[in-house]
């Protein structure tokens, strides 16, 4: 028998939380009810986050976006200032799983899953998002790349909540950009994916350039030297190609069911290529 | 736990492991086995149903996130003995074979319908993404939705 409980607030949820030291927690349950289902093994409390009121705002507060935890993807794609100010996330929440999977799962679900192919993720990694974490005591703010420490883990600390994720408005890229390779187009796992975001002059030389990749390595991968080796030269087809080898040995893919390390490493350097398709053109969500 | 939700229009008592599946309520303590279970993964849609006006996952649902929810499942959008205008397209369209995806089908296209009325081809694809079907081909079902959509933009219907 599992008791299932729904806070309708913080308060009520560190209350549950002390009482319940076993207790897992579930946002959409779009990741854990899997889980859950494959081991057969329920924990004995579960709570679920859809009642916390504190967890669903998205907010804008001087300079910067505020995205509570159990916000779920449907609700951010229809949501005007993230497809204003947040391209590249839009895109990659418009490729996640299918509309139901989006009406239910949630970004908070999404970041602590920690996985790999992790949709949500390549954007905030760009973007420079940090996470905002609570304990009933306090709160701690962590840039994304220091809280997600490997395939499926975290920082969180035990009696630690995901209360959400802040964004400073990122307004100064020309050019915000996301694609995922699948096995096929609805409901695909990414094989790879990058996400960029690109300023280029009015003339096309790039000024300043970011880059994620999912799904080549234990988690996200980046690489400064691919971004660094790009400024200053014309977007197009010879400076994105003259970047792969750095690309190549950034990353570090494995073999898995649906794809080979070779295939995800040459992909990896492709996603790079297809960027010379985007001069310079206005922000598109 | 004792749970109390509206089905179809119904309020609806259970009392049930708050861990069960909201599939196997519905299939199984409410005889309601309109909502089918394909692949109990949230990979294939059949378990389709809406909560609050929402397309969510049987599969994927436990009994407990029922509580206060208005829930809606294939049988419940005929009206007075009339078919919804999707169930009717999808008759007229040929867009049933075994019929084992169709429940799943139809309530992601009510889900669609009532974000976007006039979807394009593409965007009724998309809408369905998430629900697989072994027999028809998909083009008949996108078909029988754009039908729908028209059809219900000339009577008015909901
Ligand atoms: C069919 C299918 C297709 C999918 N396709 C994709 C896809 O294309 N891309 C992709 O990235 N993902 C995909 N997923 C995975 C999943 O839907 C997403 O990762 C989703 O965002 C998870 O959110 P959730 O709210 O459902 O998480 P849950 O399952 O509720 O939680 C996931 C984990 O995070 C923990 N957790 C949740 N919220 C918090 C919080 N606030 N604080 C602390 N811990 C928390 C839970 O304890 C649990 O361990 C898919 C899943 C399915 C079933
Ligand atoms: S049975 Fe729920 S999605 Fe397949
Ligand atoms: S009609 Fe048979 S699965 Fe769709």
């Amino acid at each position: 028998m599992t008791t299932v409980y729904r806070p309708g607030s913080l308060d009520e949820f560190w209350d549950m939380r002390e009482k319940y030291g076993e207790a897992l927690v579930f946002a959409g349950g779009t990741d854990l009810f899997v889980k859950l289902r494959a081991l057969n093994k329920y924990p004995p409390v579960l709570i679920g986050l859809a009642g916390v009121k504190e967890l669903q705002s998205i907010e804008e507060l001087s300079g910067a976006v505020f995205i509570g935890a159990h916000a779920t993807h449907t609700r951010l794609l229809s949501h005007p200032r993230i497809r204003e100010h947040f391209p590249v996330l839009a895109s990659a929440l418009r490729s996640l799983g299918s509309p139901p999977i989006r009406n239910m799962g949630t970004i908070g679900g999404n970041i602590c899953t920690a996985s790999p192919a992790g949709d949500v993720l390549p954007p905030l990694y760009v973007l420079g998002a940090q996470v905002e974490l609570r304990k009933k005591d306090g709160s701690r703010r962590v840039p994304i790349r220091e809280f997600i420490l490997g395939p499926g883990t975290t920082a969180l600390t035990d009696g630690e909540l995901l209360s959400g994720v802040w964004l400073k408005k990122e307004d100064s890229f020309t050019i915000h950009h996301f694609e995922k390779v699948g096995q096929r187009k609805a409901l695909a796992i990414a094989v790879a994916s990058l996400a960029a975001l690109v300023t280029t002059t009015e003339t096309g030389i790039v000024e300043k350039a970011r880059f994620a990749w999912g799904s080549v390595g234990p988690t996200v991968v980046t690489s400064q030297d691919a971004e660094d080796a790009l400024v200053g030269l014309p977007l197009g087809l010879k400076a994105l190609q003259s970047i792969v080898p750095i690309v190549e040995r950034s990353v570090s893919p494995i073999d898995d069911v649906r794809a080979s390390a070779a295939y995800r490493k040459a992909l990896a350097g492709n996603l790079v290529v297809r960027l010379a398709g985007r001069g310079r053109e206005p922000l598109r969500a | 736990m004792k749970i109390g939700f509206t089905l179809n229009g119904k309020n609806t008592f259970i009392d049930v492991d708050a861990a069960r599946r909201v599939i196997d309520v519905l299939r199984e303590d409410l005889e309601m086995t309109g909502t089918k279970e394909g692949c109990g993964t949230g990979e294939c849609g059949a378990c389709t149903i809406l909560v609050n006006s929402e397309s969510r996952l049987a599969c994927l649902m436990v009994a407990a996130q029922l509580e206060g929810a208005e829930v809606t499942t294939i049988e419940g959008i005929e009206r007075d003995g009339r078919l919804h205008p999707l169930q009717k397209a999808f008759v007229e369209h040929g867009a049933i074979q075994c019929g084992f995806c169709t429940p799943g089908m139809v309530m992601a296209s009510i889900d669609l319908l009532s974000r976007n009325p006039e979807p394009t081809q593409a965007e009724i694809r998309e809408g369905i993404s998430g629900n697989l079907c072994r027999c028809t081909g998909y083009q008949k079902i996108v078909e029988a939705v754009a039908a729908a959509a028209a059809a219900k933009e000339k009577d008015g219907l909901p």
